[in-house]
């Protein structure tokens, strides 16, 4: 009776200290802040025309294959969903008969579907071998393959299910967008933007972008606006002059999940788009805080150990040899 | 704790080829020719893996349920040494020896489940490793334990070759190895349970809390005492031999103890978060938490009584129950409450299956060849069955 009580004792103390030590706001980390020299995207869904010449952009731009997501009588490539091998696609929103552009009933919307390269983001916060990084001055969440180890934490994590692994290759890689920082050498940004003819996809630094999306939500519905394209923050290409759509009032990615770098507009509620709401703290805040309650500096596992040594040496007979069975082997015979 | 005199550990003996180490050797033999096409073809040749669920059965079955499986010797070295309950010391090799075998499968089971796992060498490496991970954690900290429970047990192997110099040394550093063989598993049994945190909303509420650190600790310490009841049963029948109830009757009292426990916590956190009023909707998450908790409160009906504990058929389905609520509970947080968004199922295909029943053939397997052939299970002077002492 007295030992399950010690027992039960001590478990219930373990215990205790474990949820306290969760719950201990001493290693506690908030969300990460936005670089001031982040680049980013701004996809606004009513000027997208489903042309689709970001998608094809992007795997020249990156190089990659046909993918095997394709529709089966297409003449041409047509994932229809982000893969190993696609790392943009352009997907649409359908209601009733479709016919009216970016209304919510019997209207039809486009969504970009990429990376969001998120402030904070779940999949760097996961990754157990550096192989997912977010540059610290551009913000570009980026994929090294010679790093990874294929444990797909990443594909787990990642709130909006953009890295995806090649589960056809017998080596096979997580493919993503990197905001095609392999041509920023050269002068050149994001292909999907470069080629966009319309300036859904704009590239530019975060903060131009942020500052181009609420001039945007402040205009009235019905007046003309210049709608720049290309690259906002160098100003490449000519802007031209458009109505202004019925906005919903909302920038998707200002606050989500702590932020993203790629930020959105829509005249449609971004639920329909394949955008559920996200709370404003980070998952990766969340779990490192977890993490570095329980293991920064090692102090607790260290006084764990310490506490586990001293009872262990403590309840070991003193010339056991064989963890506690060496005198009663000698007593048994053989 | 010297004041216990056990019979001394020794080897069963008998053939080593029978009906069972067929079976096993059969599904070795089918999991490692299904193996070769997984490395000639990739992850999709074999397993139904997708981009929604990028973890099936093999980690989830195989790594997550077969590391948890595996904390028998963990839970009765604790009991033992840091709680010096000296009397359940005879369960402590047998116990271990299974621990051993699960997770060293665990182990390299995790290298058929990698993409890239020529690279496996990068979570331990500094400069790839990342500490923020909790991928990392659980890597580290297996890897070291797997170390530790090897050198924990090779005084069975030195008691057998004979190598008593060796046997001392180790002797004279258990201590510190069993310090350590507590403290490593309660930090990776719990950050199996944070690995989910950073799913956030992708992980249903029943399942997704910062509770799930101690949620999975706690039912990993539980189901390690239900593992020690449900394999001493079966290696009684197996072998002919007394079944240990002067040790599994009290010990099956500890484990309802740690199950009081472990639902405390459970429906504690479920009402302070308010997320219970979910288990009442009609969705198969809250079919499966359901199911989940029935498998957790029965063995408290199954061993409620002393007389129920006493008998050997209430201790041997207490154990299993509480097996299959520890299947249920990380089946569900990892597979069947994370939902990555609509089109995305997963069920393992029959191939994967047989991977995973290979690798628990090869721990049976391999049970049955060291306890014949080691010095394991206490000594039996060939006391009829049935006449337990």
């Amino acid at each position: 009776m007295n030992t399950r009580r010690d027992f039960l004792k001590c478990a219930l103390a373990g215990g205790a200290a474990v949820a306290t030590a969760g719950a201990g706001p001493a290693q506690a980390r908030g969300n990460a802040e936005i670089s001031p020299d982040a680049v980013g995207l701004l996809f606004d869904s009513t000027l997208c025309i489903g042309c689709k010449a970001c998608v094809a952009a992007c795997k020249a731009a990156n190089d990659l294959p046909v993918d095997i997501n394709t529709t089966p009588d297409s003449p041409w490539d047509v994932p229809l969903d982000t893969t190993a091998r696609t790392f943009n696609v352009i997907k649409v929103y359908k209601d009733g008969k479709a016919t009216l552009k970016d209304a919510e009933q019997g209207g039809y919307s486009f969504m970009k579907s990429s990376c969001l390269h998120c402030v904070d983001p779940s999949c760097v916060s996961a990754c157990p071998v550096s192989a997912m990084k977010k540059d610290p001055v551009t913000g570009i969440v980026g994929y090294d393959k010679d790093a990874c180890i294929g444990c797909r934490y990443c594909v787990a994590a990642c709130p909006f299910g953009i890295p995806k692994y090649d589960y056809d290759s017998p080596t096979g890689a997580i493919g993503k967008c990197q905001l095609c920082r392999h041509r920023m050498q050269d002068g050149h940004y994001a292909a999907c933007a470069e080629v966009c003819p319309t300036g859904a996809t704009l590239y530019g630094k975060v903060s131009d972008l942020k500052a181009e999306a609420q001039r945007r939500l402040a205009l009235k519905a019905g007046d003309t606006t210049a709608f720049p394209r290309g690259n906002l923050t160098a100003g490449d290409q000519p802007s031209w002059e458009g109505v202004v759509p019925a906005y919903v009032q909302h920038v998707y990615g200002e606050k989500e999940v702590g932020g993203t770098q790629m930020i959105k507009l829509a005249a449609v509620p971004f639920d329909k788009l394949g955008h559920k709401p996200l709370p404003e703290r980070s998952f990766s805040s969340k779990s490192e805080t977890m993490q570095h309650t329980l293991y920064g500096g090692l102090a607790l596992p260290v006084v764990a150990l310490g506490v586990m040594t001293f009872l262990a040496k403590r309840n070991m007979p003193k010339d056991d040899g064989t963890e506690g069975t060496h005198t009663d082997q000698q007593e048994g015979g053989r | 704790m010297s004041a216990h005199v056990h019979a001394a550990p020794a080897p069963v003996g008998g053939r080593l080829l029978n009906a069972v180490s067929f079976v096993c050797g059969v599904l070795i033999l089918a999991a490692f020719a299904i193996l070769a096409l997984r490395f000639w073809g990739g992850l999709g040749a074999v397993t139904n893996l997708n981009d929604g669920y990028p973890w099936g059965i093999w980690v989830v079955g195989d790594v997550v349920i077969g590391s948890a499986f595996a904390c028998g010797g963990f839970s009765v070295a604790m009991l033992v040494y840091i709680f010096n309950k000296g009397e359940y010391h005879p369960l402590v090799r047998p116990a271990l020896l299974a621990s051993l075998f699960g997770y060293s499968l665990a182990g390299a089971g995790v290298i058929f489940d990698l993409g890239r796992y020529w690279n496996f060498w990068h979570i331990l490496w500094p400069g790839y490793a990342s500490p923020n991970s909790v991928m990392f954690e659980v890597a580290a900290c297996i890897s070291l334990y797997i170390l530790v429970m090897w050198l924990e047990f090779s005084p069975t192997f030195f008691e057998k070759f004979g190598w008593t110099n060796a046997q001392r040394k180790v002797g004279r550093a258990m201590f510190f190895l069993v310090g350590l063989g507590t403290v490593l598993p309660m930090m990776h049994q719990s950050s199996l349970g944070s690995m989910l945190i950073v799913f956030g909303t992708q992980l249903h509420p029943l399942w997704q809390t910062m509770a799930l650190p101690a949620i999975y600790l706690i039912s990993a310490i539980t189901i390690g005492y239900a593992v020690v009841l449900f394999e001493s049963c079966v290696a009684a029948a197996g072998y002919r031999r007394s079944i240990e109830l002067h040790l599994l009757t009290p010990l099956a009292k500890v484990m309802l103890g740690m199950l009081g426990l472990y639902l405390a916590l459970r429906f504690g956190d479920l009402i302070v978060r308010g997320a219970i009023a979910t288990a009442f909707e009609p969705t198969l998450q809250a079919f499966m938490f359901w199911l989940e908790s029935i498998a957790f409160v029965l063995p408290l009906w199954i061993l409620g009584t002393p007389a129920k504990r006493a008998n050997p058929a209430n201790l041997f389905v207490g154990g299993a129950v509480l097996m299959i609520a520890g299947i249920l509970l990380r089946v569900n947080s990892y597979l069947v409450g994370y939902q990555t968004g609509d089109g995305w199922s997963y069920f393992p295909s029959i191939p994967e299956m047989l991977v995973t029943f290979g690798m628990f053939a090869i721990e049976v397997l391999a049970y049955i060849v060291i306890t014949r052939r080691f010095p394991v299970l206490p000594r039996e002077d060939h006391a009829p069955a049935g006449q337990a002492a």
